[in-house]
């Protein structure tokens, strides 16, 4: 009987994975087919990202860097369509760069969604799309001197002295602030480093939940002046500008899966504990 | 331009009190005469200055003003004009919001300003009716600047670092031995290999996946030679997945000289040094791939990784193979600390080379890099002390912007 | 000569770039701007170099018809298939490859492969946060309470949980251990880059036979 137990219970400590999968399984997709709308408080640092835009004047003209992948697109694209919402409702222009080669579809696809689709944008005279430029560290340094010179066309091959809201735009000074959609290298943290501080500019970062604890500590000295982190901030930020979306609907999942994951830890340290005694 | 300025309130002024006149009643006056009516007069910029741009590289002038005195309610910004000479035309230069009082007049603008020659500034304050004109400020010129002052904390911690490096180079030279603490991961390279080699499995290393230009991938290739080394003495084959294209020579090289260095270069196979894909997921699968079909034993992830470390970890793990990883990218450690066995944390990754080797030159910079680390520590101690009695020197010497 | 020639130009490149951060000067600038840019051009052609290993490795696997070999012959055909139409069509918004083999291959299967985290991060949060010593208990509390900081459930049980979960990720344990690895990576990093530069460490160019 004893052994019986001990076995059970070594059994259980040690479950096949599977197990784990199924249970993660079950508590992300049961929300997306029956959605609970859970409320949400926004972060401080998310709350800061969208005060900064926020406080901007209407019709400012913002830097959007689009440096994310299909891999990350769950997680980012989101929070680059929320982004948008609040550009468009105050009626931003918006000039998108890429620093990563698949991030100029995804950008056109947010743009398309969101600029054009429900607030009439007009290309080129509302918002434009450079493209992809390699070069990396090197390009977020030539764009503090000449993002024209950076960007000779824009991501469908026009020269960008044939673009009117081209015009107004020299380097990172025509520019409030910039912000930076970053799914790993280059992203937030190069721009930390070599233009943040060197070009005085502020800087806002939508980064997965996995760069978050990297990043927090630029947030913490102000090198980044506010930050959507992960889905979860990105569900807080669509919160926060009245337009619940992907992110908000994901958070459901999120919770649930946190909770099986809670519940793993906890059961898998009693089946461990019991298991001792039993043997002891 | 200017004329016009001038002659266009004068007249309206007079059209103005020509309809009066006919109206019977004292219109109130639209420009010309308005301070009579209460309407102040759009008046200059104050104390502009134009000077060389500081700490740049000789093509750009900056140019400063406070806004006009008084309230200026209907003022929408400035529009900044430049000659040659104080008695020429001055041509507009760029126009800024009525918020900045600052221009800099760079290498990008339409009207540049070339190194060495003299020129003369004029701001003018601008409402929905006209401008109002600064006096001409100058001559001033561009100048290149060859040392950027506010950089020389950084200098003098290169030089203080440098200088570290040298006297424990010298040290070790002298053959006096230097303690490193004994660091698990390193150690149980030799055991990871060991084992795949009672197992009759191949050792798996990942470079990471980053290119050559990053740190951590040439630290890794260092290492590689090392491991491939020891590979080759236990006679075991290593698998070594590429992610970047420019990095197959590279290792195939390391591998190479590795195996040269246990003296068995006949059983270098360059097949086993393989580029499978520059896209993060699906080199992520190949591996895992890898790890499965061809039952690796040991894994080595040593370098640059991203999001694919936790995917690349737990399958190692699901496969009982002994892991050891090291990186330097601070965000992916948990999910290596979680799944493989030992794990080289920052700079522990960075000191393999010299620990294994045990060569007094890479010895050297060892010790400097600690040396610089005990300075630092002092410096945030003395500093976050000298801040909370309010003295801020410090740490305005040490902040570069 | 073999080894001598790589390492006076790494020395050259790598003290130019470090001594053109001081140095504001245009010239100066400009010429580091164009050194940035001739990396670029050589790391470019390496794609030639990556597109042979991968065509002869694979090809002399399905030549020999070694284990798993229609692996290799779909990894060939994918690559040949790609590169083609991509060359072919070009990359426009309307076209077959980007329709097509984008968005519905390339683009689901990063994706998916990236989905996989969640999975796995469950499997080794069960395995891995086992109590064993008072740190292990430390790391399992913590983690719990920043993940149940993170979600609605836990601000719901109670407020204090969001406040708790910033407090450690942002000004608190997580901040603070981040910025010591990272000035201790970075001082690694500085250390191991002097090495390559003053040609101290050169077994990465080889025997040099």
């Amino acid at each position: 009987m004893a052994d019986d137990k001990q076995s059970w219970l070594n059994r259980m400590a040690n479950l096949d994975k599977r197990w784990v999968f199924l249970c993660i399984l079950l508590a992300v997709g049961f929300p997306l087919f029956f959605p609970i709308g859970l409320p949400m408080r926004p972060s401080q640092p998310v709350k800061d990202f969208y005060e900064v835009l926020q406080a901007l004047p209407d019709g400012s003209m913002i830097l959007l860097s689009g440096d994310y992948d299909p891999g990350t697109k769950a997680e980012l694209y989101p929070q680059n369509v929320a982004i948008l919402q609040q550009a468009c409702k105050k009626h931003m222009k918006v000039v998108a760069i890429a620093l990563w080669p698949t991030g100029p579809p995804m950008l056109e696809r947010a743009f398309n969604e969101v600029a054009v689709g429900q607030y009439g944008y007009k290309y080129g005279v509302d918002y434009v799309n450079l493209g992809f430029k390699e070069g990396r560290e090197a390009v977020m340094v030539e764009m503090g001197r000449s993002i024209r010179h950076a960007f000779p066309r824009d991501f469908y091959g026009t020269p960008i002295s044939q673009i009117p809201l081209m015009d107004k735009v020299e380097n990172y000074n025509s520019f409030p602030v910039l912000i930076d959609i970053s799914a790993g290298y280059p992203g937030t943290k190069e721009f930390v480093q070599y233009t943040q501080g060197r070009f005085n500019i502020t800087l806002l970062s939508a980064a997965p939940a996995v760069s978050v604890p990297e990043f927090s500590a630029y947030y913490q000295s102000r090198q980044i002046s506010g930050m959507l982190t992960g889905i979860a901030g990105g569900a807080e930020y669509e919160a926060l500008i009245g337009h619940p979306a992907l992110s908000a609907r994901a958070m459901d999942g999120i919770s649930f899966g946190h909770l099986v994951i809670i519940l793993f830890i906890l059961l898998g340290n009693v089946f461990h504990f019991l298991g001792k005694r039993t043997s002891a | 331009m200017r004329s016009m300025q001038f002659s266009m309130p004068k007249a309206c002024a007079a059209l103005c009190l020509v309809l009066s006149a006919f109206s019977g009643s004292l219109a109130e006056p639209i420009l010309g005469d308005q301070q009579a009516a209460g309407v102040r007069a759009l008046l200059p910029p104050r104390d502009v200055q134009a000077m060389d741009t500081p700490r740049d590289g000789g093509l750009s002038l900056t140019i400063r003003w406070q806004p006009p005195s008084g309230e200026e309610a209907g003022l929408l910004g400035y529009r900044i004009y430049r000659a040659d000479s104080p008695n020429w035309e001055f041509r507009l230069v760029g126009q800024v919001d009525r918020n900045t009082m600052e221009y800099q007049n760079i290498p990008n603008d339409s009207i540049k300003v070339q190194m060495g020659k003299e020129y003369y500034y004029k701001v003018a304050a601008y409402d929905s009716l006209g401008e109002a004109m600064s006096e001409a400020v100058g001559p001033v010129k561009s100048r290149p600047t060859w040392f950027d002052i506010h950089r020389l904390p950084i200098l003098v911690a290169i030089v203080l670092f440098f200088g570290s490096v040298l006297v424990f180079f010298r040290i070790t030279k002298r053959g006096k031995g230097l303690f490193i603490r004994r660091i698990a991961g390193i150690a149980a390279m030799e055991e990871a290999v060991g084992r795949a080699t009672e197992l009759g499995r191949p050792v798996l290393y990942v470079p990471g996946i980053m290119d050559v230009d990053n740190i951590q991938t040439i630290a890794s290739m260092v290492i590689l030679v090392d491991v491939a080394k020891l590979a080759a003495q236990y006679d075991v084959p290593i698998i070594v997945p590429l992610n970047r294209a420019f990095v197959v020579p590279m290792a195939e090289e390391s591998v190479r000289q590795g195996f040269l260095n246990a003296g068995r270069p006949d059983s270098y196979d360059p097949d086993n040094v393989r580029y499978l894909s520059d896209e993060q997921f699906a080199f992520t699968a190949g591996v895992n791939g890898i790890m499965v079909r061809e039952k690796t034993a040991a894994h080595f992830f040593l370098g640059a990784f991203f999001a694919e470390s936790l995917i690349l970890s737990e399958m190692g793990f699901s496969t009982g193979a002994i892991q050891i990883a090291g990186t330097a990218n601070i965000h992916q450690l948990p999910f290596f600390v979680v799944a493989c066995d030992y794990t080289l944390i920052g700079e522990e990754f960075y000191a393999a080379t010299a620990y294994i080797s045990k060569d007094p030159q890479l010895l050297g910079p060892l010790k400097g890099a600690d040396f610089m680390k005990v300075v630092i520590m002092a410096l945030l101690v003395v500093g976050s002390l000298l801040e909370l009695f309010g003295v801020h020197w410090l740490t305005g010497l040490l902040t570069l912007s | 000569m073999k080894r001598q020639i790589p390492l006076l130009i790494t020395f050259f490149f790598g003290i130019f770039m470090i001594i053109q951060y001081f140095i504001p000067h245009h010239g100066v600038n400009e010429w580091g701007g164009r050194f940035q840019g001739w990396t670029i051009i050589v790391l470019a052609f390496a794609y030639v170099l990556g597109v042979a290993n991968v065509l002869r490795i694979s090809l002399e696997k399905v030549y020999r018809k070694e284990a798993d070999w229609p692996f290799k012959l779909v990894t060939c055909i994918s690559l040949v298939l790609m590169m083609g139409i991509g060359l072919v069509e070009g990359v426009g918004e309307d076209t077959f490859f980007v329709r097509r083999l984008y968005n519905q291959l390339y683009v689901p299967m990063g994706a998916t492969m990236y989905s996989t985290l969640a999975f796995f991060i469950a499997s080794a949060a069960y395995r891995a946060f086992r109590i064993r010593t008072w740190h292990a208990a430390l790391l399992a509390v913590t983690a719990m309470l920043v993940m149940i900081g993170r979600i609605p459930i836990g601000q719901g049980i109670w407020s204090g949980f969001p406040r708790l979960s910033d407090w450690i990720m942002f000004e608190g344990p997580n901040m603070v251990g981040q910025r010591a690895i990272l000035i201790g990576a970075a001082l690694g990093a500085i250390s191991t880059g002097l090495k390559m530069v003053f040609g101290i460490e050169r077994s990465y160019l080889g025997s040099g036979d």
